[in-house]
């Protein structure tokens, strides 16, 4: 690619990054586009069309999918490869093999959520490919490894950074759940049934699914907070030994409250009262991780109201101390007997999901993209006004989940003077409807958001590209002179 | 030892990471396999049936888990609205489990008999010819395509290698004429799978169309079976309250 990175592309492989970042992009713009019609369909449910590819069933899977490792998987692939070249200043060992992780990891995405679509799906969430991707995805797991750990063995630095110690707990902690949720005797190439039944089955489910939450969308992200946080502050990280204190207690608490999502089911007691006691501890790293995000800023406050990348990062570290109290909250048996089941679950997945995971990508893209293609951001402004876009988005989209979730889950408990149901279930969804609306207005809003970033960024690109010719073409004027 | 040894030394931080990480899963996931109150033992939980099982296939690909759980809890309005709570033993042949995570529509577990064939059928078809304020999806090509079964004794094979109890072999088939009883054994043999899945589609003619044995069928079958396994009216409360 450009040229005028040349001084730096030989130091760090950044084409990798790139790429990423642009698929990133993509992917975002596509799952967050699918997300937003499901949320029509739940309040418009002639959009289903009768057509089996596009019904609510099959189409779920592909916004969890898409966002989660198309969007959130690519940001921390370009992330990952652009932080730890640069804090161990040494570059990728191999650009054909991380080249090779760019091209299967995407590949698998897109084969995958094609094979949704067809009605190929393992039955659980966040984990519904079939085996043949589940293989080919481990193997590209395991070449990001090796990229990412021969960076670390040829450091220059004798320490680690800590973005690193997220990044490496994310890689390791992703493999090991990834292999075992997926264990399943197959019967063709396209269906399988899992190894374990039941409880044994559910229980291996959730200790995957909410590590996947733990690790892929929590600690590779505070990889990625600790390091564009203080870089864009142009500060170091505000307590060391809070970092280590997160790090270690995060990674350690988190592998124990997969019970959680099974408070009040078949699964024996002893294992979701653990679950829930640990959640709450929880609380305590989380917390710490968020204040030494939101104090690195401290002493140049006023950056809050000059540089909107950095209200981009305050913003998200913010949503991230609001998912993980509202987590804790909702993993009481009590309270967690009302919200299961609802909305309101939805609700707290969008509040970690758009506020924390996808505000902080936003942010870091911004302030990786120039960087990145060595010149500024094409407009300001426009960043401005999608951090509006988004931050409307997400507030209608959380508050009319938790009127839809408390109500529903309010209406379904509620008997009348002679102790009986005082609604039915249907009545509950009719409720639904304005909330389900109101919804979908969120996402349109977050959606506009996304793709004025697509807009900015293209801009920015293109005129990098354009300089970068004339520059070539000076040179060449040059040379033909001489 | 102090922190700066972990941080220098890749190795090391690895190998603490894998540690620190594996604790969790193995302190709650393990016992699960082997402590015994973890299902409950109750009569009357059977695999499926050949049809039924075809029935699951076609609940998993479509997606139903995404807006229906299957797993009553243990409260005072769920089982007035659902019934009895759901047990582990429920679940015990689930590969995978389906109690799902979102309620968009009404739990599942117990619905099997509560509506009859016709109904079932009509409200896939359309669900708002049934349940006008309903927002579940028309399911028409369920009564379109044929059912594909050539399969189904590679899929019962595949299950019987998990621990479900399909007989290959006649000892297998005997040990489940001593758990099941010989109706339920027959039903079991790998050997009759196609026979067996015909027999039933034919017999009760779920979907309605005499001629055709169609994925309508197998859905239907599959509904009408969940959570009539096993009758509550021969246990009394405190017994499965022993096992929680
Ligand atoms: C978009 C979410 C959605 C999907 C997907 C969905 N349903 Fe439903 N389902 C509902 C809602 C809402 C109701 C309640 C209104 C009604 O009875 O139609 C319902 C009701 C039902 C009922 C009646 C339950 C009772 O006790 O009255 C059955 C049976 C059912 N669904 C089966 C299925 C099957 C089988 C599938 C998959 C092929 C499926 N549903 C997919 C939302 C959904
Ligand atoms: C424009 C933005 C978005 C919209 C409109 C949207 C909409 C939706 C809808 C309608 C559902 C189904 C809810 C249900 O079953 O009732 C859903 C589920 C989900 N979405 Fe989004 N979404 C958006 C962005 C995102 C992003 C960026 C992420 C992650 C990074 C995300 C992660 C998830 C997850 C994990 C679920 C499953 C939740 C669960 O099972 O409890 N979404 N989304
Ligand atoms: C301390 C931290 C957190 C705790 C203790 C916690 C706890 C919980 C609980 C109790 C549920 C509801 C389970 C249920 O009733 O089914 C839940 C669901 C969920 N949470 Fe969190 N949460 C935390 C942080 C986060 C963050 C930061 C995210 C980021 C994206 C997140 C994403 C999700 C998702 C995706 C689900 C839905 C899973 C599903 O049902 O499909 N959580 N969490």
């Amino acid at each position: 690619m450009a040229i005028s990175a040349a001084a730096s592309a030989e130091q760090y492989n950044y084409d990798i990054v790139r790429k990423f970042t642009i698929m990133s992009l993509v992917w975002g713009v596509l799952g967050m586009a699918v997300g937003l019609y499901i949320a029509c369909e739940l309040a418009w449910p002639f959009l289903n069309f009768d057509i089996p590819e596009i019904t609510f069933g099959r189409l779920r899977p592909v916004h969890t999918t898409l966002v989660i490792f198309g969007f959130g998987g690519c940001a921390l692939f370009a992330t990952s490869y652009y932080v730890v070249q640069r804090t161990c200043q040494a570059r990728l060992l191999s650009d054909a093999l991380a080249d090779f992780t760019f091209w299967g990891w995407n590949l698998g995405l897109l084969l995958g959520i094609v094979s949704y679509m067809a009605g190929m799906s393992q039955g659980r969430e966040y984990a519904e490919f079939e085996w043949p991707i589940d293989l080919a995805i481990a193997v590209v797991w395991v070449v990001y490894f090796f990229n990412f750990i021969t960076v670390i063995v040829r450091r220059s630095q004798p320490h680690i950074y800590v973005a690193n110690w997220f990044y490496l707990g994310f890689i390791l902690a992703t493999a090991i759940l990834h292999i075992f949720n997926n264990l399943a005797v197959p019967i063709s190439l396209t269906k399988s049934y899992s190894l374990f039944a039941g409880v044994q089955d559910a229980m291996t489910q959730w200790w995957y699914g909410h590590n996947a939450v733990g690790f892929f969308l929590t600690a590779a992200f505070l990889g990625m907070m600790y390091y564009f946080v203080p870089k864009q502050a142009g500060r170091p990280v505000y307590s060391y030994r809070l970092s280590i204190i997160h790090f270690w207690a995060l990674i350690f608490l988190y592998m124990w409250v997969g019970a959680h999502h099974l408070h009040w089911t078949a699964l024996p007691d002893w294992v979701s009262t653990l679950a829930a006691t640990f959640s709450v501890l929880l609380l305590l790293p989380s917390w710490g991780g968020m204040i030494n995000g939101v104090m690195t800023l401290s002493g140049a406050w006023d950056k809050l109201r000059t540089d909107p990348v950095m209200l981009f990062l305050i913003t998200s570290l913010s949503f991230y101390g609001m998912s993980t109290f509202e987590g804790p909250l909702m993993s009481l048996k009590s309270v967690n007997a009302l919200s299961h089941y609802t909305d309101w679950t939805i609700g707290h997945v969008h509040s970690g999901a758009l506020g924390w995971v996808a505000m902080v990508t936003f942010g870091s893209f911004y302030h990786l993209v120039p960087r990145l293609w060595d010149t500024k951001m094409y407009s300001q402004r426009l960043i401005y006004v999608h951090f509006w876009l988004a931050t409307i988005g997400i507030v209608l989209y959380i508050t009319a989940m938790w009127v839809a979730g408390i109500g529903q889950g309010l209406m379904l408990r509620a008997f009348d003077d002679y102790g009986n149901l005082a609604y039915s279930f249907v009545e509950s969804v009719v409720f639904l409807h304005k909330p389900y609306a109101w919804r979908a207005l969120g996402g349109a809003f977050f959606v506009s958001g996304i793709v004025l970033m697509c807009f900015n960024v293209a801009m920015t690109v293109l005129a990098a590209r354009r300089e970068q010719a004339a520059l070539e073409a000076k040179l060449a004027a040059k040379l033909a002179r001489t | 030892m102090r922190h700066e040894h972990i941080e220098v030394n890749s190795g090391l931080m690895i190998a603490l990471v894998l540690a620190v990480i594996s604790i969790g899963g193995l302190v709650e996931i393990v016992p699960l396999f082997y402590i015994n109150e973890t299902i409950e033992k109750v009569d009357g939980v059977r695999p499926y049936t050949p049809l039924e099982l075809r029935g699951r296939d076609i609940y998993v690909r479509e997606g139903c888990y995404l807006c229906h759980s299957q797993m009553v809890r243990p409260f005072r309005d769920e089982w007035l609205r659902y019934g009895h709570y759901s047990l582990a033993a429920e679940s015990k042949y689930d590969h995978p489990f389906q109690w799902g995570s979102k309620r968009t529509g009404p739990d599942l577990a117990r619905v099997g008999n509560k509506y009859s064939d016709q109904w079932q059928v009509q409200h896939l078809l359309k669900p708002t010819s049934v349940v006008p304020e309903s927002i579940m999806p028309n399911y028409p090509w369920l009564l379109h395509n044929d059912l594909s079964y050539a399969d189904v004794g590679d899929r019962m094979r595949a299950l019987r290698r998990t621990g479900v109890p399909y007989s290959l072999t006649q000892a297998e088939y005997e040990a489940n004429v001593k758990t099941f009883g010989k109706d339920v054994a027959d039903k079991l043999d790998i050997s009759q799978a196609q026979d067996n899945l015909l027999k039933q589609a034919r017999g009760r003619n779920y979907d309605g169309l005499p001629n055709r044995i169609t994925e309508m069928d197998a859905l239907v079958a599959y509904l009408q079976v969940l959570g009539t396994m096993v009758d509550f009216s021969k246990y009394d409360e405190g017994y499965f309250a022993e096992f929680r």
